[in-house]
């Protein structure tokens, strides 16, 4: 697991973003105890998506490429232009990098219209054309109607489309995204990134952007990358990276409500599993075959929606793990039920409301959980 | 008399508020946006006109413009006249002792303005300068308004300064409130009640103007509510 994870990609694509800093944080930022920042990683023109839980260093990274905060050492390029470079000593001041950064605050200025905002980094551009590439971006993000209105008038998901369009007319070499979705709705989240996507059809420059909803990498698409504790754990699609993690950590993040230390037991390559023992309890999961000796430690992940549950004992099923329990306790959360089962080991299940009435289960029901071998994933 | 009292005390206001918002806003913007560790220094400097009696302050000024002093003596080689009992020493010693009134609330009328705002601004490729005029002081207004009418209200009713430094010489160095002090001296408490009343109600007409401006909240000056 390197720390550096795919500084050699080349493209030929002048915009390429190149990034490979170094930071110690101070221990009182974030309360806990210190770590050191150091990623490598590049970013060419779409998407990638930083991905880690908060307090990871993901805001720090879009710092350090805008300008506002300053590794220890590294280098930071878009193209061949160097924005940092500790060895050369260059640090281009934030005002002159010419990168978008689109906080999570959104940080719109809010003594001015929609118009004075999106114009505010066009000082330097005639009149003319200021104009014209205002009512050109305006177009593009549908928020013509909203120009002569201040950021405290208008809806969330508006002032969401005025921040993009403040960033992206000064035609930024890359932008960079925090969070800024968090607190809108789906529809509206999927709106606006179309329009983004379809902006960047056209510009075709490195998008960063970072978050920690596991729903927004599946959406975003293009590549992602693990953030843990200042370090790049792993990189790939979010279909790679998410559906077949190798890490707790994304495994955490990616949603698996199970997680079991096992211990190896038995393998058996011609069957092509192995048979985990849950520590401390009885319960033995069959997993894929991994190349891990027996009597060592493992974690194995599973998807509280990838269990079924029968209220009779199954048979003649493909599927390698069946378990008898009984439920502990049923709550409903939106249009799933979580149900908690004891099996010997504690298992989180979600099943739909629908399910759940024509089993008519309740606390206290003896059912069998089934579970794939293929849901059982092995995590390092 | 009165009239004379009134005009100069006026003329002193407004010369010590320019002056302080000249040196306030700059002191004030620094104040809030630097990390330097030496700066609490520098707020303990400001703020001592606050808690120093003001004969005190007047006396050490007095001390430092005086003849003899280099500050007078580098005074007279280039003017040849004196800062002590004068109307110019009058403008030095207030703006000293007002200096506080006015930095205070600009600085912290400047650092409630989001900095995230400011981040902004240089992403987009604003200067510092820019920044300033076109984000920090906009937003920061209110606090630059309430310096204002602050140092403004307070040198109209100095006192212990401007009789430790000015004396009381009609015309040059005596302002409306040593005016009330001789004439209560004398017995006039008819005339001492009319200043002390138009003085009373400057400052109310003024604080009301202030606290009207503020009353609409924070963006009250942008609002349209």
């Amino acid at each position: 697991m390197g720390a550096a994870v795919s500084g050699a990609t080349t493209t030929d694509s002048a915009g390429e973003l190149m990034v490979h800093v170094q930071k110690r944080l101070a221990a009182s930022t974030k309360g806990g105890s210190g770590f050191a920042l150091e990623v490598w990683f590049s970013a060419v023109a779409g998407f990638t998506v930083l991905f880690g839980a908060s307090g990871a260093g993901k805001t720090t990274i879009l710092d350090f490429v805008a300008g506002l905060q300053r590794p220890d050492s590294g280098r930071i390029a878009v193209g061949d232009l160097a924005l940092y470079d500790s060895e050369q000593a260059v640090d281009v001041p934030a005002r002159k990098r010419h990168i978008g950064y689109l906080f999570q605050s959104l940080a719109l200025f809010p003594h001015m219209t929609g118009r004075q905002n999106i114009q505010y980094g066009l000082a330097s551009v005639a009149i003319a054309e200021r104009q014209s590439r205002t009512n050109e971006i305006a177009e593009s993000f549908g928020v013509a109607g909203l120009l002569d209105r201040r950021p405290s008038e208008i809806s969330g998901g508006e002032r969401q489309r005025i921040a993009l369009a403040r960033a992206l007319v000064t035609r930024p070499r890359t932008l960079l995204l925090d969070e800024p979705m968090t607190a809108l709705d789906a529809v509206t989240k999927a709106k606006i990134l179309d329009d983004l996507r379809r902006w960047n059809e056209r510009h075709a420059v490195p998008i960063l952007y970072v978050t920690h909803q596991r729903e927004e990498v599946h959406a975003l698409g293009d590549r992602v990358l693990v953030l843990e504790a200042g370090r790049l754990i792993t990189e790939g699609t979010p279909h790679e990276v998410l559906s077949r993690p190798q890490f707790e950590s994304v495994a955490q993040l990616a949603g698996f409500e199970n997680i079991f230390e096992c211990s190896v037991v038995a393998s058996h390559p011609e069957q092509g599993t192995m048979t985990c023992r849950t520590e401390g309890t009885e319960v033995t999961l069959e997993a894929p075959l991994t190349r891990v000796a027996a009597g060592r430690i493992i974690r194995v992940g599973i998807r509280a929606g990838d269990i079924l549950v029968a209220t009779s004992q199954p048979s003649g099923l493909s599927a390698r793990n069946v378990l008898a329990g009984s439920i502990i306790s049923l709550r409903q959360q939106d249009v799933t039920v979580i149900a908690e089962v004891d099996c010997g080991a504690k298992f989180v299940v979600h099943l739909t409301p629908g399910a759940c009435q024509s089993l008519s289960l309740r606390a206290g029901k003896p059912v069998w959980l089934v579970i794939k071998t293929y849901s059982c994933h092995v995590l390092q | 008399m009165i009239l004379q009292a009134l005009a100069l005390t006026l003329r002193l206001a407004v010369l010590v508020s320019a002056i302080l918002m000249a040196i306030g806003l700059p002191l004030g913007y620094w104040l809030a946006s630097s990390r330097w560790r030496g700066k609490f220094l520098v707020e303990a400097v400001v703020a001592l006109p606050i808690v120093l009696p003001p004969t005190v302050l007047g006396f050490y000024v007095l001390a430092a413009i005086g003849p003899l002093s280099p500050i007078g003596r580098w005074y007279h080689s280039i003017t040849g006249g004196s800062l002590a009992f004068t109307f110019r020493g009058l403008v030095v010693g207030s703006v000293l002792y007002s200096l506080p009134f006015a930095v205070q609330p600009i600085a912290a009328g400047f650092a409630s303005v989001d900095r995230k705002l400011l981040q902004a601004s240089a992403t987009l490729g604003a200067s510092d300068w820019r920044t300033f005029w076109r984000i920090v002081l906009p937003l920061g207004i209110s606090g630059v308004l309430t310096g204002f009418v602050l140092c403004f209200a307070h040198t109209l009713g100095e006192f212990g300064v401007v009789l430790m430094i000015g004396g009381n010489i009609p015309g040059a160095t005596q302002t409306v409130s040593i005016l009330i002090y001789d004439q209560v001296q004398a017995l006039n408490y008819a005339v001492a009640n009319q200043i002390a009343l138009s003085l009373l109600v400057v400052c109310f007409v003024l604080l009301t103007f202030l606290y009207a401006l503020r009353r609409d909240g924070r963006w009250g000056l942008w609002g349209r509510q």
